[in-house]
């Protein structure tokens, strides 16, 4: 962890984050997605001001990155190999709510195979594991928030809730802002999907513009020719209020 | 009309699902090769400052069992107090102590063990101190939104009772549900998802 991604210049902001919008976020209790029944606090939960442990968070600096580690199509291929499945680039900013970029925001990144198989030992999908194929990844947003990452298009898949209830296609992201309490994990949807509206778990959401917001759009402009698509997305976590002649008031 | 603020909307959140460990845990998963070591499965090393511990933590669902697909992350300041983020122009923490950790709770017994310090006392937005405490952030399959609460520390009574976060809840009896016993070099902490014992989670 460093702060290198702070130019000796700038000061890092320290003014608290706005309140997370509670109605655009699903709620808890879904009961349309069964597993959250039981898993859902019922009491209401405890608002307060941000203070220094929310303000304050980890960093990350690109001395952990690997070198493919943006690259699922061969980070975890065999020599000379790669993943199996649509070749597609996903690029985007992280943004914070006054639309600023996030210097520095660690994403990680995971998804399934073409097929819609996890390499995971709880995965139970008849669809077979591709040998070349992970299904993790990570970066850090520059200087102005952005990022990119090469995969290869994650499959559909069953899931059991519903008798017949599938996912979407879709990426699973886990973001770090600058602070604890930006700390946030969602998903990224493709333009066109029409899976996107049958599914219990996108469903959660009751805002259309809050999934619309979790759609990346294909970018034909940004695709590499005889290569790979490329869909956009970006990222908003909460935004901060300036200090700007806001009451210091120290040790009382 | 009015000119218009142009604030965007923060993305919405989605569950981090069953398979979570691929991504922030992929070692822990069976997924080697691709990165070194798992992301904060390590939070000190031998120059640490401060009392060594260990924390141990569950995620007990509403029908009394424990999450074994859980992914917990602490947060905390070391052991004088200081955050190791750019973002706390108090000082320079310890360079040898991160601050930040993550486990999956294990998929067989829902627990997973923490291995720091005791973090020193961070003040509260109006200058009183907090007590020691640990942020703790928790996701799994079913959790819609990333779950935050706090974990206070049994022996600390006297910083406890004066603490200004503490002092916010209401039904005094609930605030128990955020100070781990100790036992030992061990501090266990339970979370309760529901139930009478439902842990006070925040909204910061």
């Amino acid at each position: 962890m460093t702060s290198s991604r702070f130019p000796a210049n700038r000061t890092p902001e320290i003014g608290a984050f706005f309140q997370r919008d509670r109605n655009w976020h699903p709620p808890a209790f879904t009961p349309a997605y069964k597993t959250s029944v039981l898993r859902s606090p019922k009491r209401p939960l405890l608002s307060l001001d941000n203070t220094l442990s929310e303000l304050t968070g980890p960093v990350f600096g690109h001395n952990i990155l690997g070198e493919l580690d943006n690259d699922l199509i061969h980070n975890f291929a065999g020599p000379g190999e790669s993943a199996i499945g649509p070749r597609i680039l996903v690029y985007g900013r992280v943004l914070d709510e006054r639309g600023i970029g996030v210097a520095g925001a660690l994403l990680e990144i995971w998804q399934a195979n073409a097929g819609g198989r996890y390499r995971h030992k709880k995965e139970t999908y008849l669809a077979p594991l591709d040998p070349n194929f992970g299904g993790c990844g990570r970066t850090i947003t520059g200087e102005d928030g952005s990022y990119c990452f090469r995969t290869v298009q994650p499959g559909p898949y069953p899931w059991p809730n519903g008798p017949n209830d599938w996912r979407p296609a879709h990426i699973h992201f886990s973001v770090f802002g600058h602070g604890f309490a930006q700390r946030l994990i969602t998903q990224m949807y493709f333009e066109g999907d029409p899976m996107i509206w049958r599914c219990p778990i996108v469903r959660t959401i009751n805002d259309r513009r809050a999934i619309e917001g979790l759609t990346a759009a294909l970018d034909m402009e940004a695709t590499i020719p005889m290569d790979a698509r490329a869909y956009k997305f970006d990222i908003v976590l909460r935004g901060r209020r300036s200090t700007l002649f806001e009451n210091r008031i120290e040790g009382n | 009309m009015v000119q218009g603020l142009s604030r965007l909307k923060e993305s919405a959140s989605q569950t981090a699902g069953p398979y979570v460990h691929i991504g922030l845990t992929p070692n822990f998963a069976g997924i080697s090769g691709v990165y070194e070591r798992d992301l904060g499965a390590t939070m000190v090393n031998d120059k640490t400052k401060g009392e060594r511990i260990r924390v141990n933590i569950r995620v007990i669902d509403g029908a009394d069992s424990p999450l074994k697909d859980a992914l917990v992350e602490i947060w905390q300041a070391d052991a004088a107090g200081i955050y190791n983020s750019p973002s706390d122009l108090r000082g320079s923490a310890d360079p040898n102590f991160t601050g930040w950790g993550r486990l999956p709770t294990d998929m067989t017994t829902g627990e997973c063990m923490f291995e720091t310090i005791k973090p020193g006392r961070v003040p509260f937005f109006d200058g009183r101190k907090m007590a020691p405490h640990l942020t703790v952030w928790i996701v799994a399959r079913g959790i819609n939104i990333g779950l935050h609460t706090r974990m206070y520390f049994s022996d600390e009574e006297a910083a406890n009772a004066e603490d200004p976060v503490l002092m916010r809840i209401e039904q005094r009896e609930r605030v128990s549900t955020l100070v781990a016993p100790r036992d030992g070099d061990i501090y266990k902490f339970d979370i309760h998802l529901q139930g009478m014992n439902e842990t006070v989670f925040f909204d910061i």
